[in-house]
């Protein structure tokens, strides 16, 4: 059984049909990539994972059981979500880490930190005084404090230079790989193939091609290899 | 009691000042001289028209149906006011209807119920139109700046709904930050009273020759009625338009940015 399934998923927004008859699945291990053009619909799918968005036909499955009948915020906290830019509030990071998770000590704080590659004396940093990638970083722990079951990484590296884009690219691979399964929005080619165990190609609000990053080249759907090609 | 009964004459005289105004546009090109006499005109009309019907209302021998007529068309009106003042606010007519319903029950209760004031006709529709008219700057304000914060920090929210916090608590910040804004112009006129400026009510009074004492009394429960009223219908206003920008199952919904004008 697969972590997420999308059976026959269509979501239609007041702009028009941003997602068309989706059927999907989505692996409990490992790193999965969204990948496509800009306005394809990856990030509605992501966000159809945690009820951020809700299809107008069809369901989304969790563990096998439909979303809609999971408490959307316990389903939150178990399949934490990271967005394009980091989105820290204001006072100390130890007060960005307790709105996940009120009331816990410095050290399950510090322990998601260095979950994050953070070291425990960022708890004190006021969270307007750090740079975008440990600002991310931080987003990251934020999410890990709940300790999710599945991490939805909605084009977290949009907003980073490539350092740090590298960095929390290994960090998604180290999660995918003590266990935590990692879901990552992207429309870049270079980072899909750096990261992707299994590929899902979105394009137009369909699914074009599911699979291994391998055989994406030699795929024969003429708008995939457009893609493909066009971004070389 | 002082005469200071205003004659026709004065009134034209007082003209005087809005040809002021309508000079200055004139000499500005601010293109504002047919809005400015049309404005002035209107005012008068519609004051003769309200101090007639005024007249019937507080009459000592009419019917407390009237009073309460007159106080429920006003409400009904205010609330039709905010929808137009702000329409990109959802349900913002009904949302007014109770913000003033909760202010009515709040503040006539007080002033009524305690006796402060004996319940007439000439106490009832003055006090109402000042609790109706003086929160309505705030109620509009409030619903606005909540469905702007609200549609302009999106990323923000959504990111603390994510972290599965309830939509109540996502839209606190927020909320806050509109009611604060709402209420502190209030809070500052309070403060500055007497001081920077002497109030409507006072004036009128004081220039009806009431001595400047008992003035001052009324102007302190007036003052404190509006304080109250902008009070309960910004709050009732906020709690019920953050409900409602909400989903059940606590997503933001979609507020698109109105075109520009």
């Amino acid at each position: 059984m697969g972590l997420f399934a999308l059976e026959g998923v269509g979501v239609a927004t007041e702009r028009g049909q941003v997602l068309h008859d989706v059927t999907a699945e989505i692996p409990a291990r490992g790193v999965t990539v969204l990948v496509g053009p800009s306005g394809a619909g990856k990030s509605t799918m992501l966000r159809l994972c945690n009820r951020l968005e809700v299809a107008t036909t069809g369901r989304v499955l969790f563990h096998g059981e439909d979303v809609v009948t999971i408490d959307p915020l316990a389903l939150r906290r178990r399949a934490g979500m990271v967005f394009q830019r980091p989105t820290l509030f204001g006072g100390t990071v130890r007060d960005n880490l307790a709105l996940a998770l009120p009331g816990a000590d410095d050290a399950t704080y510090a322990a998601a930190l260095g979950r994050a590659e953070l070291p425990s004396t960022f708890l004190d940093c006021p969270a307007d005084e750090i740079s975008g990638g440990e600002a991310q970083r931080v987003c990251v722990a934020r999410t890990l404090v709940t300790d999710p079951e599945v991490l939805l990484m909605d084009e977290p590296t949009a907003a980073l230079d490539e350092r740090p884009r590298l960095a929390l690219e290994r960090l998604a691979r180290h999660f995918a790989d003590e266990g935590v399964p990692v879901v990552w929005v992207t429309h870049q080619l270079d980072q899909m193939r750096r990261l992707a165990d299994h590929l899902l190609v979105v394009i137009a609000g369909r699914i074009r091609y599911a699979g291994e990053v391998g055989a994406l080249d030699s795929h024969a759907d003429p708008e995939v290899s457009a893609f493909v090609g066009g971004a070389r | 009691m002082i005469d200071t009964d205003v004659t026709g004459a004065g009134v034209a005289l007082s003209l005087l000042l809005v040809a002021v105004a309508i000079a200055l546009s004139w000499w500005q090109r601010l293109g504002l001289q047919r809005p400015l006499a049309w404005a002035s005109v209107r005012a008068v009309v519609q004051l003769v028209v309200v101090g007639t019907a005024l007249t019937i209302v507080i009459d000592e021998g009419s019917p407390p149906a009237l009073w309460w007529t007159w106080v429920v068309v006003m409400v009904l009106f205010a609330a039709e006011t905010v929808h137009r003042r702000a329409p990109e606010v959802p349900s913002a007519r009904w949302l007014a209807l109770s913000a003033y319903g909760a202010a009515s029950a709040v503040t006539l209760g007080v002033l009524f119920g305690l006796g402060v004031f004996p319940l007439e006709g000439r106490t009832l529709v003055p006090l109402s139109g000042m609790m109706v008219g003086n929160s309505m700057n705030a109620t509009v304000l409030v619903a606005r700046r909540i469905v702007e914060e609200l549609r302009d920090k999106r990323p923000e929210v959504e990111a603390r709904l994510a972290l599965g916090q309830p939509s109540r608590e996502a839209a606190r910040p927020y909320v806050r930050a509109a009611l604060r804004t709402a209420l502190t112009p209030q809070i500052e006129t309070t403060r500055a009273v007497g001081l920077v400026f002497l109030p409507g009510a006072m004036t009128g009074l004081i220039l009806a020759g009431v001595e400047p004492v008992d003035a001052v009394l009324v102007q302190v429960v007036v003052m404190y009625l509006v304080l109250g009223a902008v009070a309960t219908t910004t709050v009732t206003v906020a709690v019920g338009l953050a409900r409602r920008l909400f989903t059940s199952d606590h997503r933001l919904v979609r507020l698109p940015r109105p075109a520009d004008a």
